[in-house]
């Protein structure tokens, strides 16, 4: 029960829900960045929701099975191909002993996810397969895929085929992309024009976009309220006393840059922070592309917390097609 | 002191207990987190002790945030009467100052640096009024440090220096963050130093380079069979300045599993320390030395 990866793809990781309870050590939770799609995937080939699935970014790896297996693609709109013939996405499908699976071009989105029956089985490091690359940890040798390299799949009895997830639950960021944030942390630091500039703009997806954040361009510079540096913080003003960062928090590193921590997030440092992204917005930044117009919308507790309620019920929802 | 609460979006809350960095905002956010561990408290998932601030990530379907944040509170209220007092380990740590991997990456990212003529030990030693690099290693290995906060990324310790503000070593982070710092290199930058465990990108001063792997995610190393980070926060750190031939033997004596480092288990007292730092710290250095 086997693929051999052929071609591994621009940076494909293995990784399930995710590996809490280390970041008091630095050890980020890690997994799926679309963690929607990662258990839609799942659900898709008879798997549990929450087992290891690959991850692919902006490109797909190819692969050949070394024995028959169901798989199904889901999260960005990355066609995938059976010996060159195209299935759908958000659809199982049946692989036979011999196949290759390759994918075409990404035409959505930014991450697909592979799931195949049984799970993708690494040794569980600390509670989950999920890889932390930076830390060289979990996963595949703590490493994305190279060539070359033999991942073992469980046994799994695998769903029948064509099995399929309604569009309308599909779930993409739109365009602009809107990400609800709670404003706080040190969202003080900043001038009521800063803040207000901060909300109105819209901002682009840079370039350095990965697992550990996203830093997104082009709204205005924040303007700071003075202070005397506290001991031990720094002199720029926004320096704090470094401190833990929350995973979806946004620090604005000399005011200029946005940076949103994601999965693999650095668990702390000395930038200050003015809120964090709401739960149930996490996964929609990990299908965002670089240039995507972004922008950042307050809500307050209330509203993030119905907004991870409605999330959850459209999964309850697909539980219950599936 | 004055503490601080807010919501880091709708699954942390996130805790200042001061603005600027002391041993008694260290302390406090210890003592309030040890007994939010104690408290288990239902939906808790992180508890993150930082250097003058604390996190705590919980799952708002497990427990409504309004209702933890009244529990922090409460937590609060209590574990600030308790005495601080902590029972921890002292561990040396050896140290190559002035070594030739740092010094030839920080040779690459001299443009990066406030001062792209001298060295990062040498502009920090000028800056700091010591003198020199026998002047700076004497401060900098002098005293023994508090891991006030691990993390960043896996298992990097936050070192805060056991001594007055004054004789604090301070420097700034350079202008622009390294794309590259080599594994193991002692760092400094604000009041705070640093182990880099692993090799990355980095805005710290760059000091020296220790033999010794702080973290192994394979747990080969004898010394990180039970867990793949050596620190903990409250952890006491002495440097050790070493040689060349030291630092060499070290690492073939840890490849072979043959090196365990120096560590003492010790009780800290904060009252006991500030009535006589000095004193205090040679006490601890002798526990380690088996006096």
């Amino acid at each position: 029960m086997a693929v051999k990866v052929l071609k591994p793809g621009l940076s494909t990781t293995v990784q399930d829900l995710g590996r809490p309870g280390y970041y008091h050590i630095g050890i980020p939770i890690s997994g799926a960045m679309d963690r929607f799609a990662l258990r839609c995937a799942n659900m898709l080939v008879g798997n549990k929701e929450g087992l290891a699935v690959l991850e692919a970014v902006f490109m797909g790896p190819e692969l050949k099975f070394s024995d028959d297996a169901t798989v199904a693609v889901t999260g960005g709109e990355l066609p995938p191909k059976v010996n060159g013939e195209f299935r759908a996405t958000w659809t199982s499908f049946k692989v036979k002993k011999g196949d290759v699976l390759s994918f075409d071009f990404l035409k959505k989105g930014a991450r697909a996810y592979i799931a195949i029956s049984g799970g993708i089985d690494v040794p569980v490091v600390l509670g989950s397969r999920s890889t932390y690359t930076l830390g060289a940890l979990g996963g595949h040798e703590g490493r994305k895929l190279a060539e070359g390299d033999t991942l073992k799949f469980g046994k799994g009895r695998g769903a029948k085929e064509g099995r399929t997830i309604p569009e309308k639950l599909r779930r993409g960021p739109g365009s602009p992309a809107e990400l609800r944030m709670l404003p706080g942390l040190y969202w003080h630091r900043i001038t009521a024009d800063a803040g207000k500039h901060f909300l109105e703009d819209t901002w682009k997806v840079a370039p350095e976009a990965d697992r550990i954040g996203y830093r997104f361009k082009g709204g205005r510079k924040i303007e700071f309220v003075d202070r005397v540096p506290p001991f031990g913080a720094g002199s720029d003003p926004s320096n704090i006393v470094d401190a833990c960062y929350p995973y979806g928090s946004i620090q604005i590193p000399s005011g200029t840059e946005p940076i949103v921590l994601h999965r693999d997030a650095v668990s702390g440092g000395g930038y200050f922070m003015v809120g964090a992204v709401i739960s149930a917005d996490m996964d929609l930044i990990g299908q965002l592309q670089p240039h995507t117009p972004t922008r950042f919308m307050a809500v307050t507790m209330a509203q993030a917390l119905k907004a991870r309620r409605d999330r959850a019920k459209i999964i309850e929802k697909i539980r219950n097609i599936i | 002191m004055k503490i601080r609460y807010s919501y880091g979006g709708d699954e942390h809350i996130f805790v200042e207990c001061d603005e600027e960095m002391s041993l008694d905002a260290f302390f406090k956010s210890l003592s309030i987190t040890t007994a939010v561990k104690k408290a288990k408290i239902k939906g808790v998932t992180e508890i993150c002790p930082a250097n003058a601030s604390f996190q705590i990530k919980f799952n708002p379907d497990v427990i409504k945030p309004s209702d933890l944040m009244k529990e922090l509170k409460a937590i609060e209220k209590s574990a600030g009467k308790s005495k601080s007092k902590l029972k921890t380990r002292i561990i040396e740590i050896p140290v190559l100052y002035n070594d030739p991997w740092t010094n030839e990456t920080l040779t690459k990212f001299r443009d990066r640096h406030q001062d792209p003529t001298s060295t990062d030990v040498e502009y920090t030693a000028r800056i700091n009024n010591l003198d020199g690099l026998d002047g700076f290693i004497k401060a900098h290995s002098g005293a023994p440090w508090f891991v006030s906060m691990v993390g960043f990324v896996a298992g990097l310790p936050f070192l805060y220096q056991m001594v007055e503000r004054q004789r604090q070593i301070q420097s700034p982070k350079y202008l622009r963050p390294r794309t590259d710092t080599p594994k193991l290199t002692v760092g400094h930058g604000g009041c705070f130093g640093c182990i880099y465990s692993v090799r990355g990108a980095g805005g710290y001063q760059m000091f020296g380079i220790t033999p010794m792997p702080i973290y192994d995610p394979n747990q080969k190393i004898k010394y990180l069979k039970d867990f793949m980070c050596l620190f903990r926060p409250g952890d006491i750190v002495k440097w050790k300045p070493i040689d060349r031939v030291e630092y060499d033997a070290t690492v073939i004596a840890v490849e072979k599993g043959k090196f365990s480092p120096r560590m003492k288990d010790v009780t800290f007292s904060l009252e006991d320390f500030k009535k006589d730092m000095d004193g205090y710290n040679a006490k601890l250095m002798g526990a380690l030395n088996g006096r």
